[in-house]
């Protein structure tokens, strides 16, 4: 049975009583994109400024559940100063890491000890939420948001 | 019939679930507000339907369709007592509150209300019965006009007579699924007629715990659900006064809810059929009956005095234990209130809140609970809701206490 530990690892508590990244950025030259999770309530709104290719500067407004802004706070120490493509190469990374379909998780599956290694670092920790599905979702919020914000760099609305 | 007061330990026993362990700890299932675990009784009728007599209804002239036409029905009389309506036929039978409320906008909404009429809610709403206002509004113009709340999470009325002006419909919440709050239905009821309006009710987190008389209430319609009071989901009741009901069409068309069908057009059934189109879920009405007899069977009036009496230890308990860090947004006394407690603990978010009660076996609801313009009203993105039914004892509030003092050590604020 999973336990809090598992979820709640000490560096996903340190993201969320120390954000990284939080604020908000001058839209433009930023854009900004807003992620909602209905069942929670939790918003999220995530400013990201592309120079060239590079992501230059990234930032977290909004408010939610220590996973969902831990997650974010961990996001953008990952992506902030790569480009665009390989920010988006850590974004694939990440949602197959929540995928529990990806690790068929079963009775006896423990995501957890999977040894695939993913390449991403402190994010690692987050691997811990596929055992509690629902806070699947507050995990990848920040992300989904981002890659919305991405999508807005490659066509401006 | 009804016993002056309850015996919990007894109840809790009609409960199989009750007796489960999660986390290898006994479950302390604290959020009937979304859905009230349901008594061996009930599960037995629906077990007995599908076992003995599961036939379709209102078509075969044999025996076990005489049978499930006979049980179902006898279930739409059995709510209609426990409301204190006169009439079984203004008993109509839905998939829930939720489409209780959508009828009303889609049958009497569509077929009475114009640009410019006005539809007073509250702030206490469910999004059930705000969102098919807000869909009315879009596509028809109407107003849809908003009763606020006080600071302790009730309702303001204060400036009702400013607000009643123009309005064609009352639709309110007989209890708040956030605050507890008991709003005066009766006076809103008679402050709509007053001004030639109706008053619909969304009594979803009443009729599971207080005494309903529709007569008492004095509104129009009155929509709730069965899977909060006992009974299962998948079925829930719109009662509306015959009249209303005769003059309203038909709301989703198809079988049952026919006299008859031509080549150029229907003839509607009378009601409450005309409103039922297709099988309806059979098995869910004989649920939703048996439920109503275990409570009739507790007595309504023990049920909400247990309540009461709870909801009153909840509050002491959590305010000796926990004092100014513990945020309860709703009413501080039982006066006028359920027995539904919307906490906020320290900055602790309520899903994780809620995540470390679960490792008590503490069940309870996180989050925005449906409300979400009340909860920018209370100035927060979500609680989390630990909700009181007749169940629950005081071993089950001092668990939800030791669990909090858990998660408050955990997250150390």
């Amino acid at each position: 049975m999973p336990g809090l530990e598992d979820l709640y690892r000490e560096i996903i508590l340190d993201h969320y009583r120390n954000p990284r990244n939080r604020g908000e950025l001058e839209t433009p030259p930023a854009v900004v994109a807003e992620g909602f999770n209905p069942l929670c309530g939790d918003e999220v709104k995530v400013y990201v400024v592309v120079d060239g290719d590079t992501i230059t500067d990234i930032r977290i407004g909004g408010q939610g559940c220590s996973i969902s802004q831990s997650s974010a706070s961990m996001m953008t120490t990952a992506v902030v100063g790569k480009t665009v493509d390989e920010a988006r190469d850590v974004l694939r990374s990440f949602k197959q890491m929540m995928s529990i379909h990806e690790h068929g998780l079963g009775a006896d599956a423990d995501p957890a000890d999977a040894s695939t290694p993913s390449g991403l670092g402190d994010l690692e920790a987050l691997r811990g939420v596929v055992k509690f599905p629902v806070r699947i979702k507050c995990a990848t919020l920040g992300w989904n948001t981002f890659d919305q914000a991405l999508a807005e760099v490659d066509s401006p609305a | 019939m009804s016993t002056a007061t309850l015996d919990a330990a007894a109840v809790k026993a009609d409960f199989p679930l009750l007796a489960r362990e999660v986390h290898g700890t006994p479950i302390v299932y604290l959020d009937s507000g979304a859905t009230s675990q349901k008594p061996r009784a009930v599960l037995d009728a629906m077990d007995r339907y599908y076992e003995e007599i599961n036939a379709n209804v209102h078509r075969g002239a044999y025996h076990i369709a005489e049978r499930a036409t006979t049980a179902s029905e006898d279930a739409r009389r059995s709510v209609a007592r426990f409301i204190g309506a006169t009439d079984e036929h203004e008993v109509v039978f839905t998939k829930n509150a939720t489409e209780a409320v959508n009828l009303v906008a889609h049958a009497w909404g569509r077929s009475n209300l114009a640009e410019g009429d006005v539809v007073l809610v509250s702030l206490l709403e469910h999004h059930a019965n705000i969102v098919p206002w807000h869909q009315l509004a879009a596509e028809r113009g109407i107003e849809v006009r908003w009763i606020p709340t006080t600071d302790d999470g009730r309702l303001n009325l204060g400036a009702l007579d400013h607000l009643l002006e123009g309005v064609r419909l009352v639709a309110v919440t007989a209890a708040s699924n956030v605050t507890g709050d008991l709003p005066p239905v009766r006076r809103l009821a008679d402050a709509a007629h007053s001004v030639g309006a109706l008053c619909l009710v969304d009594a979803s987190q009443y009729v599971p715990h207080r005494a309903t008389d529709v007569a008492d209430l004095g509104c129009d319609f009155l929509a709730f659900t069965g899977h909060k009071m006992c009974g299962p989901t998948g079925i829930g009741v719109l009662w509306g006064r015959r009249e209303l009901l005769d003059a309203m069409p038909p709301f989703l068309g198809g079988g049952e809810m026919i006299l008859d069908v031509r080549r150029d057009g229907f003839t509607p059934n009378e009601v409450p059929w005309r409103f039922e189109a297709g099988t309806p879920p059979i098995a869910e009405m004989i649920g939703l009956g048996a439920a109503v007899d275990y409570l009739e069977q507790l007595g309504m009036d023990a049920v909400a005095a247990h309540e009461v009496d709870l909801t009153a230890y909840a509050l002491r308990t959590l305010g000796d234990r926990f004092d100014d860090d513990l945020v309860i947004h709703g009413p501080a006394d039982t006066t006028d209130r359920g027995g539904t407690l919307s906490m906020c603990l320290g900055e602790i978010h309520a899903h994780d809140l809620s995540q470390v009660l679960d490792q008590h076996g503490v069940c309870v609801r996180a989050g925005h609970h449906c409300a979400k313009p009340l909860m920018r009203e209370l100035g927060v993105t979500a609680t989390a809701r630990a909700s009181l039914y007749l169940y629950n004892d005081e071993s089950d509030v001092d668990a939800l206490a030791d669990a909090l003092d858990e998660a408050a050590r955990f997250f150390a604020f």
